[in-house]
């Protein structure tokens, strides 16, 4: 029977001296051959990230709003928020789990929680620190609170904001490699499948690197363009 | 079932599990093999993580609140201890563990010192601002009165610092806790060990290290917030708020309270 | 109206062709259905795996556990059982097997491969010097227990897999030591590494306490993918190593002779959901059969070590696998 069968190949390994892949090591010719192996990874991750972004920004942008008339509201929004900042990310997964269980859903919500204090508080300082005067001089000129809000004081407020944009696009790019422990994917997935190996570890983890720099380099292009006039000083 | 019921068994499963947990943190199972899993088996965990805390916290803080106060004294190097802040956030913490143990192996060392680089960012940032930002006129004045430099740091800049400097303990510190939580993957049986190594804690033990872990960081914050607030000198609790403003706007937002 | 009764007239050409093709097939099914061995022996004049478009319907979603030879498994199956013509699913590197159980009963998978010698240490609670030597009694032992969980173990694989103590070939030198059993005078000077489960298992830590009455200066569980590399480091003095394992040649490493008989054999089954085994019929005992024939202690150890140390994906490997064997076109 076993005849019939075609046969496996066999190699004889036993004799083989040392060989970069092999030995595990670092191997620039492996990395670039089989570098399709860290696309899909590479863009769950980038969805991860800028999903998580998104949502987060949102919900911190409307409280910041919120807690800017009304600044009883401050006081609470940054204790629940430091809280689920303080929490570590992989504890929030497995907290989650039982209620979401395994997948993009609970990574997303552990995310977006992180991230909630660091772009709350920059907002709420961006439109903290417009002055005083420039506030008078818009409401002198007759705009409601609501222009004022839209005209003058977001505007003056955006290198704030964006900045926290930048430190919580940063960290959630790092939070997100461990999202695969929730059943998510991402570069961390990549990263354990071949732990030992020094050319997939640096080549995941880099990537990773990579996406974070490209992330603040693109919101501080974005904030340039939006601020010029803040151009001059230096950030 | 309806929605509606759905809703509401779903949430007691998940009140019942949380239940469980805290079951298991202070009391404990045996497992069917006869180990004790749970209850003092925690402690052990629990002191292994701290005990890799405090070891990549000591090291970082010697490493870097000198440094970071003397750049800050003469005013060099600013760049550098903002960017490595920039740097250092960047960096995944998965990839640093995986990668120092692809390089240099497992161990308590190896973990230590990939949590030392993790650790010495915040405060190497928050220490060199924390001196640029005071005040040049009462350094004026301390040098006046005869202050050598050495003196006007310890005497004059470092314990106007201290506030910010805790500030930036507290973040480190509260990272390195989160991230020892992956040290089991390099051979250090921290709390991590029920969340990444499951096999015998179950389900139940796993919730149980995630509730420990989040209940030990934020411990860790309130504790170092209040010790923060206590270093504070009384002047500076009232001049906070433009304090950190000034400072926002001189250092690009980099150091963090 | 013309065009409907035409059109009526070809659909019920087309339906009774259709049937005629499947009564013919399904006489063939009908007959393989009864084990694997009948119907291997009825494949001999063509080894490849044949799509039959019934399966399509059935999905089968196959899981493995955490280290490569499972996911080379798995992946093997999975192809296997696409060329047959299922709809296949793929959550391969699940966990440790505890995990991979869980996943089963609860419906998460459909089937996943297991080691005799695991499921009746580790899930059925048998002491391992309880547990049969002879692999097929072993096997019988398991399929008996699964079925009073309403699992199916698949009749298992030619190779076995087994869990040993390893060390690097200078240590052994200088302990001079060859069987497990000379380490127990030296055993408290020596640190072992093994997997996190190690700790729970017969065959494993537990089975070398009780078994071989070794303490061990310490036991660290660390992740299974570094079993290897803590010997490489220095880091251990002895590990856990599956018999299969390429870096065991390559490397150098000593395996101690289990002279007490402590491990079980381990022969991979796939197990399978009583209601999956139903649903899927007779193709899937037959197409796992055919993948498995050609699965020697030689032949995994290739495969695995082209996962380990060629880097190739356990996909690509499986594949390579079932076309070199002429499985799959």
């Amino acid at each position: 029977m076993l005849d019939l069968l075609a046969q496996v190949e066999l190699r004889d390994r036993s004799g083989e001296g040392a060989s970069c892949v092999a030995d595990d090591g670092l191997c620039p010719d492996w990395i670039v051959d089989n570098f399709d192996r860290y696309t899909d990874p590479l863009l769950q991750h980038v969805v991860l990230t800028v999903v998580s972004l998104a949502i987060g920004f949102s919900i911190s942008f409307g409280m910041a709003l919120l807690a800017h008339r009304r600044r009883w509201l401050v006081a609470p929004i940054t204790q629940v928020t430091g809280i689920l900042y303080t929490l570590p990310s992989l504890a929030v997964f497995f907290l989650l789990l039982p209620l979401t269980g395994r997948g993009n859903t609970t990574a997303i919500i552990a995310l977006v929680s992180y991230s909630l204090l660091i772009i709350f508080r920059n907002v709420m300082a961006g439109l903290d620190n417009v002055p005083e005067e420039t506030k008078d001089a818009g409401r002198g000129m007759g705009l409601t609170d609501r222009q004022l809000l839209w005209r003058v004081e977001l505007p003056l407020a955006l290198p704030e904001i964006l900045a926290g944009l930048r430190i919580a696009a940063t960290t959630t790019v790092g939070l997100a490699t461990l999202a695969f422990f929730a059943g998510a994917g991402g570069l961390g997935e990549q990263i354990f499948s071949d732990i030992v190996f020094k050319s997939n570890v640096v080549t995941a983890g880099g990537l990773a690197v990579l996406l974070a720099v490209v992330l603040d380099a693109l919101i501080l292009l974005l904030q340039r363009a939006v601020t010029p006039w803040t151009r001059a000083r230096a950030t | 079932m309806d929605q509606g019921a759905r809703h509401v068994t779903t949430t007691f499963a998940f009140l019942g599990q949380f239940g469980d947990a805290f079951e298991f943190i202070f009391k404990g199972q045996t497992t069917r093999e006869g180990t004790e899993v749970g209850g003092s088996q925690f402690l052990e965990l629990t002191w292994e993580h701290l005990k890799l805390t405090f070891a990549a916290m000591a090291v970082a803080c010697a490493i870097a609140v000198p440094l970071g106060l003397w750049l800050g004294h003469m005013r060099k190097g600013g760049f550098l201890a903002i960017s490595v802040s920039n740097v250092g956030r960047a960096v995944p913490s998965l990839a640093l563990i995986a990668l120092f143990v692809a390089f240099l192996g497992t161990g308590f060392a190896n973990v230590t010192l990939a949590l030392v680089l993790l650790a010495v960012p915040p405060i190497l940032t928050n220490a060199y601002v924390a001196v640029t930002q005071v005040d040049p006129d009462t350094v004026d004045a301390a040098q006046g009165m005869g202050m050598t430099g050495p003196e006007v740091v310890r005497k004059v800049e470092l314990p106007l610092a201290l506030p910010l400097i805790f500030g930036g303990i507290k973040t480190s510190m509260v990272n390195v806790i989160a991230t020892a939580t992956i040290a089991p993957l390099a051979g250090i049986n921290t709390l991590g060990d029920p969340i990444i190594n499951v096999s015998g804690y179950g389900d139940t033990g796993r919730l149980a290290a995630a509730i420990c872990v989040a209940a030990l960081a934020v411990f860790t914050e309130l504790a170092l917030g209040t010790v923060q607030r206590a270093v504070t000198p009384e002047g500076l609790k009232l001049s906070t708020d433009s304090a950190s403003r000034r400072m926002r706007l001189r250092f690009g937002r980099e150091a963090t309270t | 109206m013309k065009k409907h009764r035409l059109l009526a007239g070809m659909l019920a050409v087309l339906l009774m062709l259709a049937s005629f093709t499947v009564i013919a097939c399904g006489d063939d099914d009908e007959e393989s259905s009864d084990s694997g061995a009948d119907t291997a022996a009825e494949d001999t004049s063509s080894s490849a795996i044949k799509s039959n478009a019934d399966n399509k319907g059935v999905t089968v979603t196959i899981g493995s556990k955490n280290f490569t030879e499972q996911k080379v498994l798995g992946e093997i199956y999975a192809q296997g059982l696409e060329a047959a013509g299922y709809t296949v699913q793929k959550e391969l590197n699940l966990g440790d097997e505890k995990i991979a159980l869980k996943s089963l009963e609860g419906g998460e998978i459909s089937a996943y491969p297991e080691y005799t010698g695991t499921a009746l240490g580790s899930f059925f609670g048998v002491a391992s010097n309880k547990i049969p030597k002879d692999p097929a009694k072993a096997y019988e032992q398991a399929k008996a227990e699964f079925a009073k969980k309403d699992l199916t173990a698949l009749p298992p694989t030619p190779f076995t897999s087994s869990n040993e103590v390893g060390l690097t070939g200078d240590k052994a030198e200088e302990l001079g030591v060859t069987k497990i059993s000379d380490l127990s005078d030296k055993a408290s000077d020596l640190t072992l590494y093994g997997s996190p489960e190690c700790r729970q298992r017969e065959d494993c830590l537990l089975g070398l306490q009780r078994v071989y009455g070794l303490k061990f200066k310490k036991f660290t569980p660390v992740d299974i993918a570094l079993r290897h590399e803590v010997l490489d480091k220095g880091q251990a003095d002895l590990s856990i190593v599956f018999t299969t394992d390429p870096q065991i040649k390559r490397n150098g490493y000593v395996l101690l002779e289990d002279d007490k008989g402590m491990f079980p054999p381990y022969n991979s089954m796939l197990v399978v959901r009583n209601d999956v085994v139903e649903e899927a019929g007779p193709d899937m005992p037959k197409v796992v059969g055919q993948v498995q024939e050609g699965l020697t202690d030689e032949v995994i150890q290739e495969l695995n070590a082209r996962v380990d140390l060629d880097k190739k994906t356990p996909e690509q490997v499986a594949g390579e696998y079932l076309s070199e064997s002429g499985l799959v076109e």
